[in-house]
């Protein structure tokens, strides 16, 4: 006979209030569980589908001609004629620390030219990154395949009277149109994309590249970071953060998390009330009992132990239950959001965390009680008897 | 020599005009391995007194001493281990812990002490050997009769052998078969060496013990050997 004899006999014997008392906290651990899990996926989704929606860093050359607006940014001192980025440069840009975090690099030559009395800026593009980072854009007709194929924008093909397979002259050479821009509120409905090697050759750039736009995937990555090292591998280049883009990405991230973080906390407040009254409620049932523990030699500590012992048995089991009710609950919710089957793992610290919080609240919640009975007064107890 | 010693203690209850003084500067004392019955009507401050001797309730005024030491001088933790080694308590209405069964509730002083599990059970067993009830070890204590309780009670009391044992009308809740049983059981206790202190309103059980003292309206009213030792 030893004093968590006590303790757990005296759990088997109240099933209900212990199972009021586990489903108290296990309600509150398994809330905190499935919202910060599904906050964190969400999170995470939101934020893939945000870095997939558009550049968040720009390289521009190091110049100081005209700004240029473009896609409704600001892309700092671009001149057409001025310097340029070396092509080769590029290459570096995978070689950098947080290289793993760069999923997209989109490479851009500008020039201008003169048809049917219109100026028009044609974007040299690399198709295949451009579409993957252009992901609202709608064509009609096909992306171009070949150098001589050219992709026009909504406004453009109006004002140029261009339709799908007819023919356009730019700068001495013959272009067919493959597919047109639906419209898109933005720049592009004004421009003329062609490939990256065909406008390096007709504007007379080979090996050079007028701006780079670049997708880097950045939840948890230090953004000012990767344009620091890009800038060190990329001399001729002006490195730059889309700040309202980045910014506005955490900000939507951090307030999701702030709001959750805030509703658990609410929410294991009130699961620590209800650990707190019903210990308490359990210890003036129980003054008889402690009386007699008292009367017969029990320290106070001896008691604390009981006490504090059952809210330990009782908090474990709430964390850990709580934890894979959390994970269900989160399953549910993510498939009841998402179109595919959500992929959730049990993440060890969180079932740790889970466990630890549940003990931690039930301990706290407890100890009052537990003092309360430990400076019970036998003769008081007894008096009841 | 004097075993236990009340000196003028005295004990209040409540303040101003609620004060009710439950006992009035009490001297008693009593020597090693007696026995004695402590007698008065409801309210008349028995039980506050025994409350005193046995180190549950610190009197307002007065000094208990139990082998020359002033109990209620000692820390709290100090008093609950010297009520450990020292007293055994028996209450009314048997007190057993309902979810513990019958050894467990025997073990239960044991529980905070430094013997190995296999001690403890051998004394649990000893002392539920001594009450006859061995073979009802693995009962709660609501598979078991009345007069049975009171008896795991007294087995409870006894499990690590205190020299003092202190009992709260222990025959309350039985008959009078029962009552017979408990208070032959004490006085075996008591020929083994073991002080009684019983509190009790019944003349009958009372004369079990060696000496009755009567308390009224909080003072001793007077101090007598019976007339006749039942053995």
């Amino acid at each position: 006979m030893k004093l968590h004899n006590i303790a757990i006999n005296n759990l088997r014997r109240r099933k209900a209030k212990v199972c009021f008392l586990v489903i108290g906290l296990l309600v509150g651990v398994a809330a905190v569980v499935a919202l910060l899990t599904t906050t964190q996926s969400m999170a995470e989704d939101m934020a893939h589908k945000m870095d997939e929606f558009g550049a968040n860093i720009l390289i521009t050359p190091r110049s100081e001609g005209l700004a240029l607006n473009y896609g409704g940014l600001d892309l700092g001192g671009l001149s057409f004629d001025q310097k340029e980025i070396s092509q080769e440069d590029l290459l570096t840009i995978k070689t950098i620390e947080n290289a793993a975090n760069i999923r997209l690099v989109s490479p851009k030559v500008f020039g201008v030219f003169e048809t049917q009395g219109h100026k028009v800026l044609a974007v040299g593009v690399d198709f295949t990154s451009e579409l993957a980072l252009k992901k609202w854009w709608k064509i009609n007709g096909t992306a171009p395949k070949l150098d001589s194929e050219i992709l026009i924008g909504h406004d453009a093909s109006e004002r140029l009277k261009a339709g799908l397979g007819s023919k356009l002259d730019i700068k001495d050479y013959e272009f067919t149109v493959s597919g047109i821009l639906e419209s898109t509120g933005s720049q592009d409905d004004s421009l003329v994309f062609m490939s990256l090697p065909g406008s390096q050759e007709i504007f007379d750039k080979k090996g050079k590249i007028s701006m780079v736009e670049i997708a880097a995937l950045c939840k948890n990555c230090p953004i000012s970071e990767i344009v620091r090292q890009l800038s060190d591998k990329i001399p001729t280049g002006k490195v730059t953060a889309v700040q309202q883009v980045v910014e506005g990405r955490m900000d939507a991230l951090h307030s999701f998390q702030r709001l959750s973080l805030g509703i658990s906390g609410l929410v294991l407040f009130v699961g620590a009330m209800v650990v707190f009254v019903t210990m308490m409620g359990s210890v003036n049932e129980r003054t008889r009992e402690i009386g007699i523990f008292s009367a017969i030699g029990f320290r106070s500590s001896h008691i604390m132990k009981i006490i504090l012992l059952e809210a330990f048995l009782v908090s474990f089991s709430a964390g850990l239950l709580g934890y894979l009710v959390g994970i269900g609950v989160t399953y549910g919710i993510l498939n009841a959001l998402s179109e595919h089957s959500p992929h959730l793992t049990l993440d060890y610290t969180m079932a740790v965390g889970s466990v630890f919080l549940a003990i931690l609240i039930g301990l706290l919640a407890s100890f009052y009680p537990a003092r309360a009975a430990a400076a019970m007064d036998p003769s008081e107890a007894l008096r009841t008897l | 020599m004097n075993y236990i010693e009340a000196l003028n203690v005295k004990k209040e209850f409540g303040e101003g005009d609620a004060k009710v003084v439950a006992v009035s500067s009490i001297d008693l004392s009593i020597r090693q391995g007696e026995f004695i019955s402590i007698m008065g009507e409801s309210g008349s401050g028995k039980s506050t007194l025994l409350s005193m001797l046995g180190g549950l309730l610190s009197p307002t005024r007065g000094f208990v001493k139990i082998e020359d030491i002033d109990i209620y001088s000692l820390k709290r933790n100090k008093l609950a281990d010297f009520r450990r080694e020292f007293m055994g308590f028996i209450f009314q209405s048997f007190q057993l812990v309902p979810y513990l069964n019958v050894i467990e509730n025997v073990q239960l002083p044991l529980a905070v002490t430094h013997h190995s599990e296999k001690e403890k059970k051998r004394l649990a067993l000893s002392a539920l050997e001594r009450i006859g009830l061995k073979d009802k070890a693995l009962r709660l204590p609501n598979q078991i009769s009345g007069g049975e309780q009171e008896r795991v009670a007294i087995a409870r009391a006894v499990v690590n052998e205190p020299p003092i044992l202190f009992a709260d009308e222990p025959t309350g809740n039985l008959d009078s078969r029962n009552s017979e049983e408990v208070m032959k059981l004490l006085m075996k206790l008591n020929s083994e060496g073991q002080t009684i202190v019983m509190v009790t309103h019944s003349r009958t059980n009372a004369e079990y013990a060696h000496r009755i003292i009567e308390v009224a309206d909080g003072k001793l009213k007077y101090s007598e050997a019976p007339i006749k030792l039942a053995v």
